[in-house]
């Protein structure tokens, strides 16, 4: 049971997923949530969304996986996870003591896969599913599923086939046309969407003369992407009917609040993480000052503010 | 110990060679509970860029004034607006991070080149002086302003040089199999560069004695989220960041 907070006035309810803030974390960048414990009330947060979990576990990437670029990151973890048993197992009962909702981002070889894995995961303490079709750093699936809206929607059929839960679809922002996959998943039965995952991105180290990532190319995160994903949000708002989950370097509630005016109803910190494990909880009291200011009762008023016509 | 963020207040700097400065910073939380071989990681700049925080090993502690030193070369952005910090300004700071080197060794070698020789600083604080050697190897003698440093905390200090201008000509291994010979160490604690510790490890495995290791990889956040950091170990994965930095020798299969 999830206890109220922040008087309600940052409380969000996107298609039967309730929240007590809008503010919750990006797949990747929170661990588990429990690597927070030190830093923050996990109870303060929106969602916890934990690393990407495939069937099988994965020793991800080798060489270097992460280098700063401006304003941002590279990385190319390749989704290191223990597996969907030691998940199971090791780190959900410790998550079900925490009133806060629990995501679990997923990721597969086939369709076949990722409703495996969704109906293993279709138990007690799982709040919500969120489908990784855009993770650029593994050579099957991953990206190859989130480019093609024929593969996307079979992903999701897939999933939704094999689940109870919420089912959220995260999008790359490495497509010509994002609104055209947003569109596939919302007619395949997806509940909500997620974007934006990270920009496929290169960095080469010009004294070895030779890319500095291992896997040579890895995904751009950070403030750097910023505008890429707020100009996503506001193009596939304008299309969809289901509730977006806005992310692409969120470091402070005026960021958040760009991501909701832009047609968010739930934003993701991410890369912020890393640099202030706190920022989760503070971006939520940054919201609620930003709405005293402007004389916003509820966080939904906003929602959508920029958009044409509203 | 918990991890705590701290606004730490930079107390003064000191210009050790060219390129490397120690800094020394007051906070107690983390000076109080830090141990040798913890590492903490550094914001810079409240900007968005540089982006990621700084980790540098603690190279010593003063728990009555509640202040600890971190040792750093200038190498980039982010290590340049470090060296340009003035006492009175706050930096924030996450630590202590990670596990430090095992204590309990009677009497210990530790062996290290360059920057690796800040956290082995602190390692050396907390053994007895009579006890304890020290074996530093640099490319050439002004890398070795170091001994100036261990000279308070170590009973003998043993060098090499590539060029021969101090100590002895060559690597560390140049010295390390004739030092082991003597039998008088239980353990060798090693910090450097990468190909110098997987050299070291192998004349002290061969000697038959246990060695500690301490490991330095790119990451992002410093206590297990990122994966940035992970290697590989005897039938698991490793975080360099929340499972070491410190290890046996023997527990790490990939570095």
């Amino acid at each position: 049971m999830v206890k109220p907070l922040y008087d309600n006035r940052l409380a969000i309810n996107i298609g039967g997923l309730k929240m007590n803030t809008p503010v919750t974390t990006a797949s990747g960048t929170f661990g588990f949530g429990l690597e927070f414990q030190d830093f923050l009330d996990l109870e303060k947060v929106g969602a916890v969304t934990v690393k990407g979990t495939t069937l099988e576990p994965r020793s991800g990437n080798k060489g270097q996986r992460a280098v700063e670029t401006p304003a941002g990151m590279l990385n190319c973890v390749g989704l290191e996870n223990p597996g969907s048993d030691y998940f199971l197992q090791e780190t959900l009962p410790k998550l079900k003591k925490i009133a806060v909702p629990i995501i679990v981002n997923i990721a597969g070889n086939s369709p076949e896969e990722y409703g495996k894995l969704a109906k293993k995961l279709d138990v007690d303490g799982v709040d919500a599913i969120e489908i990784n079709i855009s993770c650029p750093n593994v050579k099957q699936g991953g990206l190859a599923f989130g480019t093609c809206p024929d593969s996307a929607v079979e992903v999701v059929k897939a999933v939704k086939a094999n689940t109870s839960k919420f089912v959220i679809t995260k999008l790359s922002p490495n497509v010509t046309d994002i609104v055209e996959i947003a569109l596939a998943v919302e007619n395949a039965g997806s509940d909500a969407v997620s974007l934006i995952n990270t920009v496929l991105g290169m960095k080469i180290d010009i004294a070895r003369q030779q890319p500095v990532l291992g896997n040579v190319m890895g995904g751009l995160s950070g403030p750097a992407i910023r505008p890429v994903a707020v100009r996503m949000v506001y193009q596939v708002a304008q299309a969809v009917h289901i509730p977006i989950i806005g992310m692409g370097g969120i470091m402070c509630a005026a960021d958040a609040i760009e991501f909701f005016l832009a047609g968010a109803s739930a934003i993701a910190v991410g890369t912020g993480n890393f640099s202030d494990p706190r920022l989760a909880e503070t971006i939520s009291k940054g919201i609620l000052e930003y709405m005293d200011a402007h004389g916003i009762k509820n966080i939904q008023e906003i929602i959508g503010k920029a958009l044409p016509n509203r | 110990m918990p991890k705590t963020i701290v606004e730490a207040k930079v107390i003064g700097q000191q210009i050790l060679s060219k390129d490397v400065k120690l800094i020394e910073v007051f906070a107690p939380e983390i000076a109080r509970t830090a141990k040798p071989g913890q590492f903490v990681n550094v914001q810079v700049s409240k900007q968005a860029a540089p982006l990621l925080r700084r980790p540098f090993g603690v190279a010593g502690i003063d728990y009555k004034s509640g202040t600890f030193k971190m040792i750093y070369r200038i190498m980039g952005e982010g290590t340049q607006i470090l060296a340009e910090l003035c006492s009175g300004d706050v930096i924030s700071i996450i630590g202590p991070l990670g596990h430090g080197f095992d204590l309990t060794a009677k009497h210990p070698l530790l062996v290290g080149g360059g920057l690796g020789l800040a956290p082995l600083l602190y390692l050396a604080q907390s053994f007895l002086k009579k006890n304890i050697e020290v074996l530093m190897g640099g490319r050439t003698a002004s890398e070795l302003f170091w001994q100036d440093l261990f000279n308070e905390e170590t009973a003998a200090i043993h060098m090499t040089t590539d060029d021969g201008s101090l100590g002895t000509k060559g690597t560390v291994n140049a010295l390390l199999p004739q030092l082991l010979e003597t039998g008088k160490y239980d353990c060798v604690y090693v910090c450097g560069p990468v190909p110098m510790m997987k050299a070291v490890v192998k004349v002290v495995e061969k000697a038959g004695l246990p060695c500690q290791i301490s490991l330095e990889k790119y990451m992002a956040c410093g206590f297990g989220a990122c994966l940035s950091c992970a290697c590989g170990g005897v039938g698991k994965r490793l975080k360099v960041c929340t499972d070491g930095p410190v290890f046996w020798s023997t527990e790490v299969k990939e570095w």
